[in-house]
């Protein structure tokens, strides 16, 4: 490290990492609520991995069933998430979706419309009505276009391809952030009272995934290692359709809106298999015949398909399928729509699916059924919160998206993402705002002496040493052991087998060694990713050890059955701290787990649950 | 085998990278295996591998297109497949081009605003109404239509005045949208270089969203352009306008 080498240096009152859906809210309301604002985004604007969502918006608008509405959203909500949800957030979520959902449309964002011109709605797995704002299947790129484009003209200050590595602290307190730039490789120091995570979710650790290159859990990362804790990390959400072949795009996302629009799901001997795995809990809501099923898509006093109970219910049925080998030619299941609605209604519904399969996998989806498994796809799990104000056991420290955990508990409905984004983007931001102006000139500062070691963490994987390794290796194994032994089913000895594999690997990340410049180098890029990681894909393999009971998205094949006891607990995760304690490194780290009772819903809203129609 | 150009600002040339074929491999595959492999410092920006981002954005033998929607099978057996960086911007490194110049533009373009009878949401808008505007709002900002359009390609001094394909369907968008209050027809003309474009249709030819930029934006923004300047009845009325006190 050149001891002379000058830092850029911004002062902010308000550094929202990350530019999804959430890290978009928040710079909005930050700026809205008149703090000094900048937004940092590891790609360029517009790129982030909201960008793929594809279904829609949650939303209880009504438009086309006048019975929805906010407690009918949270009782859904609820139930998906097995209760483990945090009601507080379920409620705000519930109550705030159709106000964010409207301020998009103000800000230029063109929903598809129902016949009288409203916002349409569709239907989605886990929602008793159809709820979802769409447009066609490119609901996330209308999303993060909307928000990207007021961004841009409120003039909130960006900063693309910059990679925060480090928070830095000063006493309990944040202070600001380190990153680099990644055109130069340049170091960048910002000085800020209050931060946002907004950093989306940690999929990259496996091998089949439905998630970008970005999803490292950088947030998490950066979170543990201010001292902040983590909510339920077990629950990881395994998308029960992703494609499967060819190779190349293995995990590729294939919407949900498929089986919302009508699509089934087939086995190798042409049988509707859903109708094998109705589980107890939503049997009462949910057809248990082909005729009453087909019905429910027009005619909503029907029980719902079986195809669209929550995601963790059908990734886990598929699983099952294949595993008894009812599976089709490469390892997945038959997603049939072609043979259940027109050509044209296909193209029009489905208009980025149909590209896809034809352009990656030269099917015709309106002529013969998709291959699908299920892919990594999203963590409810995340950074513990204030339901509120979106705040972090950190002062100082928000999160907000993907990145916070609480508001899914067990597993997330589909179309409930986008939603929480906007809902607590919007709240992270303007507490975020409060805070800092709250401090007046009792701001903390930034610790010279953690920039520089931060700096010098940062470099070491040009410093050649002995046993060099390469960090495209050891993402790969650490993907293989994510997958094989943290995946749908776990079972206590391959969880501690994984614990065992990631501390080595941790280990032997500390020998990371890079070819080239600090320039545009993504060897390098990967190489600091790696330590983030690392330590999220422990944090995973800690709490899902730790939880012994099968709910949602953490399935337990020696503890099949859901616990009453668990479900009266959070499994909460802190770094035991190193020295200095911010700065990310490479070895084995250490994390403390507690069980946290869980908070219970008041009365009034603990009797929507009861409601089972 | 894959033929990738590897350099900066100061210059670069063409290097070869064997990697093995794979059934269903696009170009982005290849590139990422000659990185993990042979080349961990090679520089290619990308992010969701699936065309819905924009990211990866090159010219692959000389055509515009996103690596991880081209598919090696399209290629003649035994050749080796070309990679360049786009043209049109100015290179950082390896494959990736500095494209500031789309964000600067992005960042001139009023806004949306909302028209006086319909100020605020739920704003009642019929589908047949959405559905022009919608079909640019498909955009993923891959920048390839700037890429390839003559205009700017090999004339860095028409940068300054000229917004590019992205940005007329951007315009046209808000110009079509049912709601939009403001006219953006004059600023277009004047200061974003619609005249420039002889709808030579090359960027609709690289649209990897199929959006028909140049028939359905460009020419109906160089028509409507074109009845504000000309039609005689609103002359009259400006000129009216002009006249009363």
């Amino acid at each position: 490290m050149p001891a002379d080498e000058t830092y850029e240096h911004h002062e902010y009152d308000v550094v929202v990492i990350g530019a999804g859906g959430a890290g978009l809210r928040a710079a909005i309301a930050a700026h809205d609520a008149g703090a000094k604002t900048a937004l940092i985004c590891r790609s360029l604007l517009g790129k982030a991995h909201t960008v793929m969502a594809e279904g829609g918006i949650a939303a209880a608008l009504g438009n086309l069933w006048p019975e929805d509405n906010w407690q009918v959203h949270f009782r859904d909500t609820m139930r998906g998430g097995k209760l483990l949800n945090h009601w507080r957030m379920a409620e705000l979520h519930a109550k705030e979706a159709p106000d964010r959902v409207y301020e998009l449309e103000q800000w230029g964002a063109l929903f598809d419309r129902t016949p009288a011109g409203k916002i349409s709605q569709r239907d989605f797995g886990g929602h008793r009505y159809a709820r979802l704002a769409h447009v066609g299947d490119r609901t996330g790129l209308e999303m993060i276009r909307a928000l990207q484009q007021r961004a841009v003209s409120l003039g909130i200050d960006v900063f693309m391809e910059l990679t925060v590595t480090d928070l830095l602290k000063d006493g309990d307190r944040v202070s600001g952030a380190f990153g680099y730039w990644r055109e130069s490789g340049r170091f960048v120091v910002f000085g800020a009272p209050a931060v946002v995570l907004a950093t989306g979710g940690i999929g990259k650790s496996w091998k089949v995934t439905s998630n970008s290159w970005e999803c490292t859990g950088d947030g998490h990362a950066l979170a543990l290692r201010a001292g902040a804790t983590l909510l339920n990390m077990e629950f990881v959400q395994f998308h029960p359709t992703g494609m499967v072949w060819p190779l190349s795009v293995r995990g590729l996302l294939v919407t949900e809106s498929v089986r919302g629009d009508g699509g089934v799901l087939r086995n190798s001997v042409d049988r509707r298999f859903m109708f094998d795995y109705i589980p107890e809990f939503f049997k009462a809501e949910t057809a248990d015949n082909i005729e009453e099923a087909d019905r429910w898509y027009d005619d909503k006093t029907n029980r719902r398909p079986p195809e669209l109970l929550p995601r963790d219910e059908v990734a886990r049925a598929i699983n099952s399928e294949i595993k008894a080998g009812r599976g089709s030619p490469h390892g997945g299941v038959y997603l049939d729509i072609a043979s259940r609605r027109s050509p044209e209604f296909i193209r029009r519904r489905l208009p980025s699916m149909y590209h896809q399969f034809k352009e990656l996998a030269d099917v015709d989806i309106t002529r013969e059924p998709m291959e699908i498994g299920p892919t990594c796809h999203y963590v409810m799990g995340g950074v513990e919160v204030d339901p509120d104000s979106q705040v972090s056991t950190v002062p100082g420290l928000f999160a907000a998206g993907e990145v916070a955990g609480g508001m899914h508990g067990a597993n997330r409905l589909g179309g409930n993402s986008l939603s929480d984004l906007i809902v607590f983007g919007k709240r992270a931001g303007e507490h975020a705002a409060a805070y800092a102006e709250m401090l007046g000139t009792n701001r903390p500062q930034v610790a010279a002496a953690d920039v520089a070691t931060a700096a010098e963490q940062a470099l070491a994987p040009f410093k050649a040493g002995q046993a060099e390794e390469n960090p495209y290796t050891l993402h790969q194994e650490l993907q293989d052991t994510m997958q094989d032994l943290v995946g749908i089913i776990r079972v206590e000895g391959e969880l501690k087998d994984a614990l065992e594999r990631i501390s080595v690997l941790q280990s032997r990340s500390e020998h990371l060694s890079v070819e080239g410049n600090r320039q545009y180098n993504p060897g390098w890029h990967l190489a600091l990713d790696l330590r983030n990681m690392l330590l999220v894909s422990q944090a995973v393999a800690t709490a899902a050890l730790e939880r012994q009971e099968s709910r949602g998205g953490h399935t337990r094949d020696d503890y099949p059955m859901t616990d009453p006891y668990w479900g009266g607990l959070n499994v909460v995760l802190q770094l035991k701290q190193r020295e200095p304690p911010v700065v990310a490194r490479g070895g084995p780290h250490q994390l403390s787990v507690r069980r946290q009772p869980l908070q219970q819903p008041p009365p009034e809203l603990a009797e929507l649950l009861e409601d089972v129609h | 085998m894959l033929r990738i150009w590897r350099g900066d600002a100061s210059g670069g040339e063409l290097k070869d990278y064997v990697v093995p074929a794979e059934e269903g491999q696009v170009v982005l595959d290849a590139v990422h295996r000659a990185q993990a492999g042979q080349a961990n410092d090679l520089a290619v920006r990308w992010n969701c591998k699936a065309g819905k981002c924009g990211s990866c954005s090159a010219e692959v033998n000389g055509r515009p297109r996103l690596m991880c929607m081209t598919r090696l099978s399209i290629f003649p057996p035994g050749q080796p497949v070309t990679v360049t960086p786009l043209r049109t911007f100015p290179v950082i490194k390896d494959l990736v081009t500095d494209v500031s110049f789309n964000y600067e533009k992005a960042r001139g373009v009023p806004a949306f605003t909302p028209m006086a009878s319909q100020p605020e949401p739920p704003f009642t808008m019929f589908q047949s109404d959405v559905e022009r505007s919608q079909e640019f709002r498909k955009c993923i900002e891959c920048w390839l239509c700037q890429d390839t359009c003559h205009v700017v390609r090999d004339h860095e001094e028409n940068k300054p005045s000229f917004a590019g394909p992205r940005f007329f369907i951007r315009y046209a968008e808000l110009d079509m949208h049912p709601n939009d209050s403001i006219d953006r027809k004059k600023m277009l003309q004047e200061s974003q270089g619609l005249g420039f474009c002889n709808i030579t249709k090359c960027c609709t030819e690289v649209c990897p969203e199929q959006i028909k930029i140049t028939d359905n934006g460009i020419i109906p923004m160089k028509e409507r352009v074109v009845d504000v300047k000309f039609d005689p009845l609103l002359r009259l009325l400006r000129r009216r306008r002009r006249q009363s006190p």
